[in-house]
């Protein structure tokens, strides 16, 4: 058995290099066999908006257990200093596993109809918390 | 090129042969289930792996779609990979196959041909093989146990190569060769490790500085695209085909190609054939030439990809062609060789009448009497200029 790096195997185009595949892209230019040559790409992929039900996530409420925290699917609750800050929309799929573990005497976050959510104003004042392009929260190097 | 002249001659059985063929390849991992007539080429590579003659991590499974799978995972995470199977058993790796070869893992898998069933039969004919013929894994057949044992060898090189990336099945008949004794000449291990060489696989999962995934969702947009990719690297693989060939010419003095041609040069009717079967209809061949009949054969090698042009020039001078087909189609309109070689000669500015026979399902026993008839057939159509009955049935109970 023998891995190779990038430096030896120099047919393949995209072998360990970033992907990019532009608009003008044609069946050349992609990895052989629909790999994807690097790891952590799911950061660039906003699946937030697949979702239909909305977690709302209430500061009062909560008593930063974490239980979301770890069983989010897509590492989309924000965690800060051991402080749970929010949800970030721009992942999360309202799948509704963190409403689910949250513990039942605590109750701090409610899934709601994504329909009620007219704009980010109406989403601020349900207490929600609004990432930026790039998050920090997820743990993970780039690559 | 000199030939070895330290060559080894053994007497095998096709299964001996392949069995020996995966101990000098030496593979990595090999997962494997066991089902006749297959069964004893996994079974005597299991007992190198427990003597320690191979370093292969051996995977015991339970099913022939588990097989596959751990065969794919194993390829794609960087290791040489192989496991073999016939009938049944390469039906129910079906879905994985198709895996195998859109993620373009270098597998080599040699299939004992069996028919499919129901009615239940463990005998020897070419559908199961010829079912799997649009998985995207490329195809080669063999006549004898020699042929097996060296397409074994170069398929590696076929499927690793860089251009080609695809996984590749080795046939040879059920019991007819697989169970069948025969003079073999192997390669030394040192050969064989030398002419293979080292393999590799880009993005490889175990390389756990570079992560990679494998297996994701190509949908509308990139799907097509990885489609096309396949069908190149199966254009490609004409090329690289001939050329391992010819490589491994030079070192064992056996050439091989597409197609063998037998007694062709001059000849007027002749038969295309796949497997055990051109060695019965080469004796007829010869029959029929003492007596001053111009009969001559083609043997097909390879199926995937199918050599058109080969197959073209072949046949420019025949007056009839008959197909044999060991497999059905249920196309109402003869077997698979049939309509890909009726397909293939469309374009060909010389072709020679053709029809179909389908021979041997079952593990029907195929005698030269029978393949006698059908040169006489041929010459009959050949004397009148006419195909009167395109779709026939060799040797069936009528």
């Amino acid at each position: 058995m023998k891995i190779e790096n990038s430096s030896q195997t120099k047919h393949m185009k995209s072998s360990h290099e970033k992907i990019n595949i532009g608009p003008g892209a044609g069946w050349r230019d992609i990895p052989k066999g629909g790999v994807v040559p690097e790891g952590g790409t799911a950061q660039r992929f906003a699946t937030g908006d697949w979702r239909t039900l909305r977690p709302i996530w209430s500061a009062e409420k909560c008593i930063h257990c974490h239980r979301c925290w770890v069983y989010c699917p897509d590492m989309a609750v924000i965690s800060q200093d051991g402080k749970i800050q929010g949800m970030d929309y721009k992942f999360c799929k309202g799948c509704g596993i963190c409403a689910n573990v949250c513990p039942t005497k605590v109750h701090a976050i409610e899934m709601h109809p994504e329909d009620k959510f007219k704009d980010d104003e109406a989403m601020k004042q349900e207490g929600a918390a609004i990432l930026e392009d790039e998050p920090k929260h997820h743990g993970g190097e780039e690559n | 090129m000199a030939v070895q002249l330290d060559r080894k001659m053994v007497a095998l059985t096709g299964n001996e042969a392949a069995a020996q063929a995966m101990r000098q390849i030496s593979p990595d991992v090999v997962a494997a289930y066991p089902i006749t007539p297959q069964t004893e080429i996994v079974q005597i590579f299991s007992t190198f792996v427990a003597d320690g003659i191979v370093p292969t991590e051996f995977v015991a499974v339970e099913s022939e779609h588990s097989a596959m799978s751990a065969t794919v995972g194993s390829a794609a995470a960087g290791a040489r990979s192989m496991t073999a199977t016939s009938a049944n058993g390469l039906a129910l790796m079906w879905e994985i196959l198709y895996i195998a070869s859109g993620m373009r893992l270098p597998i080599v898998m040699p299939v004992v041909n069996r028919a499919l069933s129901g009615p239940i039969n463990i005998h020897c004919d070419h559908s199961d093989t010829m079912g799997a013929r649009d998985s995207g894994w490329l195809q080669l057949y063999s006549e004898t146990a020699q042929e097996m044992y060296d397409n074994m060898i170069q398929a590696v090189r076929i499927a690793e190569h860089e251009n080609v990336r695809l996984p590749v099945m080795c046939m040879m008949d059920g019991f007819i060769t697989s169970h069948g004794m025969e003079n073999v000449i192997l390669l030394q291990d040192k050969q064989v490790k030398d002419f293979i060489g080292e393999y590799y696989v880009d993005n490889a999962l175990l390389d756990v500085e570079n992560p990679s995934t494998w297996g994701p969702l190509d949908l509308q947009d990139f799907y097509f695209e990885h489609k096309r990719q396949q069908a190149d690297a199966v254009i490609q693989a004409r090329k690289v085909i001939q050329e391992v060939a010819d490589e491994y010419a030079k070192l064992t003095g056996r050439h091989y190609g597409f197609l063998e041609e037998y007694r062709m040069d001059d000849a007027e009717v002749a038969i295309l054939v796949i497997n055990s079967t051109a060695g019965t209809a080469k004796y007829v061949v010869d029959q029929l030439r003492s007596k001053g009949t111009k009969a001559g054969l083609i043997k097909l090698r390879v199926l995937r990809p199918f050599p058109a042009e080969e197959l073209a020039q072949a046949v420019s001078n025949l007056k009839v062609l008959a197909v044999m087909d060991r497999a059905e189609s249920f196309s109402g309109l003869g077997g698979p060789l049939f309509s890909e070689s009726k397909g293939a000669l469309y374009d060909a500015d010389k072709r020679p009448l053709m029809l179909n026979y389908i021979y041997g399902l079952g593990g029907r026993d195929v005698t030269p009497e029978m393949i006698e008839s059908v040169y006489q057939h041929l010459l009959k159509v050949a004397e009148s200029g006419r195909v009167d009955n395109p779709y026939n049935f060799l040797g069936i109970r009528d």
